[in-house]
């Protein structure tokens, strides 16, 4: 087993207005995407974040080598219940997801 | 073809002074910037205020004021005020007025303004013209009347009614972050898909481009598509940093919707030319129904907050066994329901609650206090009630008393009013500036 992080050169969550999350993952540019695609399916991703996993959108950007994933907030951006106005540390944790690689 | 100048990602996040400078001698059909964003939270718009302070605001806008004057072009911000409420553009045009007379220019200023009143909103959702949009949130006249302000998002056709007034500067309320520097060149007739596109990799300014601190870019429209390039000497814009963009912010990185329709990217082909990259092949839809969308903030109480150290690393492995003590305790007789009180564990999982499921002990935990009430007094008066508790709390009723530390005295912060955004609509027109006003305002 390995941390996505090791596989990946970087992930970026961020909002996309006040009710969604989106994270960028960008692959290593060397053939690894394949490989990290599999990992990132909706049922893997969505516990992490507690949505449904048919909540979750999922983009695979071949020419980028990207992987977008596209969810409602947990919590409405800046409401008492939200800790992140940014939706910056997101992405940490699906840093740290556990995947094995191929 | 049209030029469009994009001095920085929005007003008051600073550009590089030579970059705007070759921006400007490269002959710009128009000046556009964005002034807002949701992305600072729910409370701008709930108040109506500005995120940035009214000096950097000024001493920014002054640069374009006087970039405006030499090279003759319009100046167009959107978005005024980082909320776009009337409150805000108001706030912009004083300081406009303000640079006009220090630095001795006449103009004409167009305003358009994109506040909505509430009778306007029960209105449209009466007559069955606001829809939700995904994730659907409830909405009901109550709830309409209860938001502070609620504004609709312009697209390039309000934008195009103030330019044609032949205004030096148009100062907008809120509107799309695209639609600024979509307007002029659609007006002009350039590709439609290439406007909206050009104008989603610009809106952040150089952010698009392999030296995103410079903020300036350039961005030429024509029959096409369009071609961005940076203004700063180092850096360029290239396919995969451009395409790249469509990225950023964006739930969906191949379709954009806009007022009137939606830009669709899955046929975009980018191409290096030198610094710039050109972009053709983007498409525009038209929707059968000109919707705009909708924003709106309520308060929803008044919180204080305060702030307690614990470095005691028997306290820091229990912490929150010793919360729950303190909240059975203390909150538990308190007969009443109009307060709630979180504790967050800085330094264990503050920034993502139960979701962080691999935080690691920490060697001192920070906790942070929330307590959110009807009343700013009364939110106090539980902070205040905790006050002793989170200082001398013990573990067991056998021990020294202990004592933790407080970084400030008071420990209390009064944090003002809270706000929520609330709506997560769109409103259908007949006509695409039924919803907002333009007025002229010659200085």
């Amino acid at each position: 087993m390995a941390q996505l992080k090791q596989m990946v050169e970087k992930v970026r969550s961020k909002n996309a207005g006040p009710f969604w999350i989106t994270i960028d993952v960008f692959c290593n540019q060397d053939g690894s995407f394949d490989a990290v695609s599999a990992c990132l399916t909706q049922e893997a991703v969505s516990p992490i974040y507690g949505v449904a996993p048919e909540d979750v959108l999922r983009f695979e950007l071949r020419d980028l080598e990207v992987i977008k994933l596209s969810f409602p907030r947990p919590q409405i951006q800046g409401t008492r219940e939200d800790r992140d106005m940014h939706g910056a540390a997101f992405a940490c944790i699906l840093e740290e997801m556990e995947v094995t690689p191929a | 073809m049209v030029k469009v100048l994009i001095p920085s990602g929005a007003l008051g996040l600073k550009y590089d002074r030579a970059a705007l400078a070759n921006g400007l001698a490269a002959a710009p059909d128009i000046i556009a910037i964005d002034g807002g964003s949701t992305d600072s939270g729910p409370s701008y718009l709930g108040r109506g205020i500005s995120k940035y302070s009214r000096a950097s605001t000024k001493a920014e806008w002054r640069d374009l004021m006087v970039a405006r004057a030499e090279i003759g072009v319009p100046l167009l911000i959107g978005t005024a005020g980082t909320c776009g409420a009337d409150p805000a553009v108001e706030w912009l045009l004083d300081i406009t007025r303000e640079l006009a007379s220090e630095l001795g220019q006449s103009l004409k200023i167009a305003v358009l303004r994109s506040e909505q009143s509430a009778l306007s909103v029960t209105e449209a959702l009466s007559q069955g013209r606001i829809k939700p949009l995904a994730p659907e949130l409830p909405i009901s006249a109550e709830l309409i009347a209860d938001c502070t302000h609620v504004v609709a998002l312009a697209g390039a056709e309000q934008i195009q009614a103030a330019l044609e007034t032949g205004a030096d500067i148009v100062i907008a309320g809120r509107t799309t972050d695209t639609a600024v520097i979509a307007a002029l060149p659609l007006a002009r007739g350039c590709h439609a898909g290439g406007a909206w596109h050009g104008a989603k990799i610009g809106e952040c300014g150089a952010l698009a481009t392999t030296n995103p601190n410079a903020g300036t870019i350039m961005i030429e429209f024509d029959a096409e598509g369009f071609t961005v390039t940076p203004m700063a000497e180092t850096g360029a814009a290239t396919p995969r940093s451009v395409s790249a963009h469509m990225l950023y912010e964006n739930s969906n990185p191949f379709v954009l919707y806009e007022p009137g329709g939606h830009l669709d990217v899955n046929g975009a082909r980018y191409e290096a030319h030198g610094r710039s990259c050109r972009v053709t092949g983007s498409e525009w839809v038209t929707n059968d129904t000109y919707t705009v969308k909708l924003e709106g903030a309520r308060r929803v109480g008044f919180q204080t907050i305060s702030l307690t150290l614990v470095r005691d690393p028997r306290y820091v492995a229990r912490v929150e066994e010793w919360l729950g003590l303190i909240r059975d305790d203390i909150l538990g007789p308190v007969q009443a329901n109009d307060f709630t009180v979180e504790f967050r564990l800085v330094g264990q999982n503050a920034t993502l609650g139960d979701l962080d499921v691999q935080a690691v002990p920490p060697g001192e935990v920070g906790v942070l206090t929330i307590v959110t009430a009807e009343e700013q007094a009364r939110a106090t008066e539980i902070a205040k009630l905790l006050n002793p508790a989170l200082l001398h709390y013990p573990l067991t009723k056998d021990e020294p008393m202990p004592t933790f530390a407080f970084p400030f005295s008071p420990n209390e912060v009064e944090r003002g009013a809270q706000y929520e955004f609330c709506l997560n609509h769109v409103m259908v027109l007949d006509d695409p500036m039924e919803a907002f006003s333009l007025e002229v305002v010659e200085i």
